[in-house]
């Protein structure tokens, strides 16, 4: 035995560096693109040439990273003043619907349930046309507010839902004590409840900071020019035949910054939220 | 007495959401589907009744069927590729090989990006020039004498929506792989060991034992995919802007209404994405929740 187990051993290890092969062929095909957007965006205006797209950069320059920004900036306070309240609102929202639902059955919980959850599946073509009328109607066509409420109220059944899993995993007991101290409705979600639930605010706040940030089908059925987020103003930019394909790459950098930064500082959230959430398209 | 004004405030606080919802989700399907049924053509509302005219018409329509086309192959491939590649870098990442926790989070992170985003570069990866204007992956293949790789993407006649799948699939195969590692990590050791002790090879263990256990999730993944394929809309547009070639339910009904004001088109187009999310989407709900509520 103890002389079989070396050579044994020493095939393993051989058979694990062979998996590297795949692995890094993968990697390279994650990163291509990424590449391509750096490698370009730091190319200087006069060596940017389609035929040596792949040669890197003589020297770190920023003149295709100025250029889209000049372009994009105004999007991307649009996309700002699109997300913060957005991600936020729904984020409350979600928590007290989610603290509701969890601990107070009430008649016909059972039957909204099913209803609220179909409605992170549906394909939003099935209720645009409704949607432009009514924000017509209230004149909220066209700028950042409608598009806020439309997140929001669209955003409703992911929230209540991520919330309402998290409270029902919270003990019976400690609830029930609070109520036995004679802690009211709002009492016991705001001193018990609440404060456990932080992670879960993270959760939902990146979620729909993400959806709303890479949102482009409601930006581009309900917003104007002026007020167009970043992801309809990319868009715009790639389809014009002036903007030099450089300019496009770095634009589409500057536009994926903010949630891969979310990304790489808080993935533990964001991928508990993707595992929970990624039904909603 | 404290109790039942907990019990109104409960609902004082919820009805809201779910008035919201069930106006904002149901009451628009309804609307949606009202003017599916009607004659609206042009800016100004128009109810005049119309029966299923603009059904049966969608049906008879080059441009929808090239739709449908497009649907099937785009969810064919992007699906059967995201499951493929998902299930490899799972079960390559399964290996305990050092670096794991990187590799992982590297090929997740295009799930952080949108369409938009990987639309537009990849755009100009897979530019079709030739020649002496040759760029992007084909340079790269020409670069590297693969030669044989080199592809007119999805300027292809007929079948350039293929290429959509492959963008597609660099954004989404993160995901399956989240999912089948999940589901590998669940699988106890012990049933390995079992099958080695029996003297089952490496590969008929994942064959008859491991693939097996992983069906449930290849199911739910296919669902997941496959909604997200029939509303494939943001991708083509930043890839290809509004190509009949490429053209695909979601952007059909997209331009229709919003460019041709032909809004009982629109409605209708809506009305049948929504059928076909619903025929998959809806037994997968109600197994699930029957399943949970057993539990």
């Amino acid at each position: 035995m103890t002389t079989l187990t070396p050579p044994r051993r020493e095939k393993k290890s051989q058979r694990k560096l062979l998996l590297y092969i795949p692995l890094l062929l993968a990697t390279a095909f994650y990163l291509i693109p990424l590449y391509l957007m750096l490698n370009t965006g730091f190319k200087s205006f006069a060596e940017v040439d389609l035929q040596t797209m792949w040669r890197l950069p003589s020297g770190l320059h920023f003149d295709n990273f100025t250029a889209a920004f000049e372009q994009l900036a105004p999007a991307l306070w649009n996309s700002i003043r699109l997300v913060i309240p957005a991600a936020f609102i729904s984020s409350v929202l979600g928590s007290i619907n989610g603290f509701v639902l969890a601990r107070w059955k009430f008649r016909g919980a059972d039957f909204i349930f099913p209803f609220l959850l179909f409605g992170m599946f549906i394909p939003y073509q099935s209720i645009l046309i409704p949607l432009v009328e009514f924000m017509r109607d209230i004149n909220l066509y066209g700028g950042v507010p409608g598009l806020v409420l439309t997140h929001v109220i669209y955003g409703i059944p992911i929230t209540t839902l991520t919330f309402r899993n998290y409270y029902a995993t919270v003990p019976n007991e400690l609830v029930e004590s609070a109520r036995i101290d004679g802690a009211g409705l709002l009492e016991t979600y705001w001193n018990i409840l609440l404060p456990l639930s932080i992670p879960s605010f993270v959760v939902v706040l990146i979620w729909q900071f993400t959806s709303a940030w890479n949102d482009f089908l409601f930006a581009v059925v309900l917003t104007s020019p002026a007020n167009w987020p970043i992801t309809v103003a990319l868009n715009n930019m790639a389809g014009s035949q002036i903007i030099e394909w450089n300019v496009q790459m770095a634009g589409a950098f500057i536009a994926a910054l903010p949630t891969l930064l979310v990304y790489i500082f808080l993935g533990r959230y964001f991928l508990r939220g993707l595992l929970a959430g990624a039904l909603k398209g | 007495m404290r109790f039942n004004k907990d019990r109104m405030l409960a609902v004082a606080l919820v009805s809201p959401s779910i008035l919201a919802v069930f106006i904002f989700v149901y009451g628009f399907i309804a609307w949606s589907g009202r003017v599916s049924l009607s004659e609206w053509v042009g800016l100004l509302p128009n109810y005049e009744w119309a029966g299923f005219s603009n059904y049966a018409n969608l049906l008879q329509d080059p441009r929808f069927q090239i739709d449908i086309r497009n649907t099937v192959i785009f969810t064919v491939l992007f699906v059967g590729g995201s499951l493929l590649v998902g299930l490899g870098l799972a079960v390559l990442l399964d290996q305990g090989l050092r670096g794991e926790s990187f590799f992982r989070s590297l090929f997740l992170f295009p799930m952080a990006i949108s369409f938009i985003v990987t639309g537009v570069v990849w755009r100009w990866l897979m530019n079709p020039a030739t020649g002496s204007r040759i760029s992007g992956l084909n340079l790269l293949f020409d670069n590297l004498g693969l030669d044989f790789l080199i592809s007119r993407w999805h300027t292809t006649p007929q079948w350039g929506i293929a290429a959509i799948a492959i963008p597609a699939i660099w954004q989404m195969s993160g995901y399956t792989m989240a999912l089948y590692l999940g589901g590998l990590r669940a699988i106890p050791e012990s049933i390995r060991e079992a099958a080695r002790v029996d003297g089952a090879t490496e590969l008929q263990i994942y064959r008859f034992q491991i693939l097996p256990m992983l069906r449930p999730i290849t199911l739910s993944a296919m669902i997941i995919l496959g909604h997200i394929s029939l509303k494939v809309f943001d991708l083509i547009v930043a890839m290809a802007g509004k190509q009949v070639a490429l053209d695909v339910p979601a952007i059909y009904m997209w331009t229709t209404t919003f460019d041709g004001n032909f809004y009982n088109r629109g409605a209708a187009i809506g009305m049948m994405l929504l059928l076909s999310v619903a025929v998959l989407v809806i037994p997968y709900l109600w197994y699930t929740l029957r399943t949970e509520a057993k539990v």
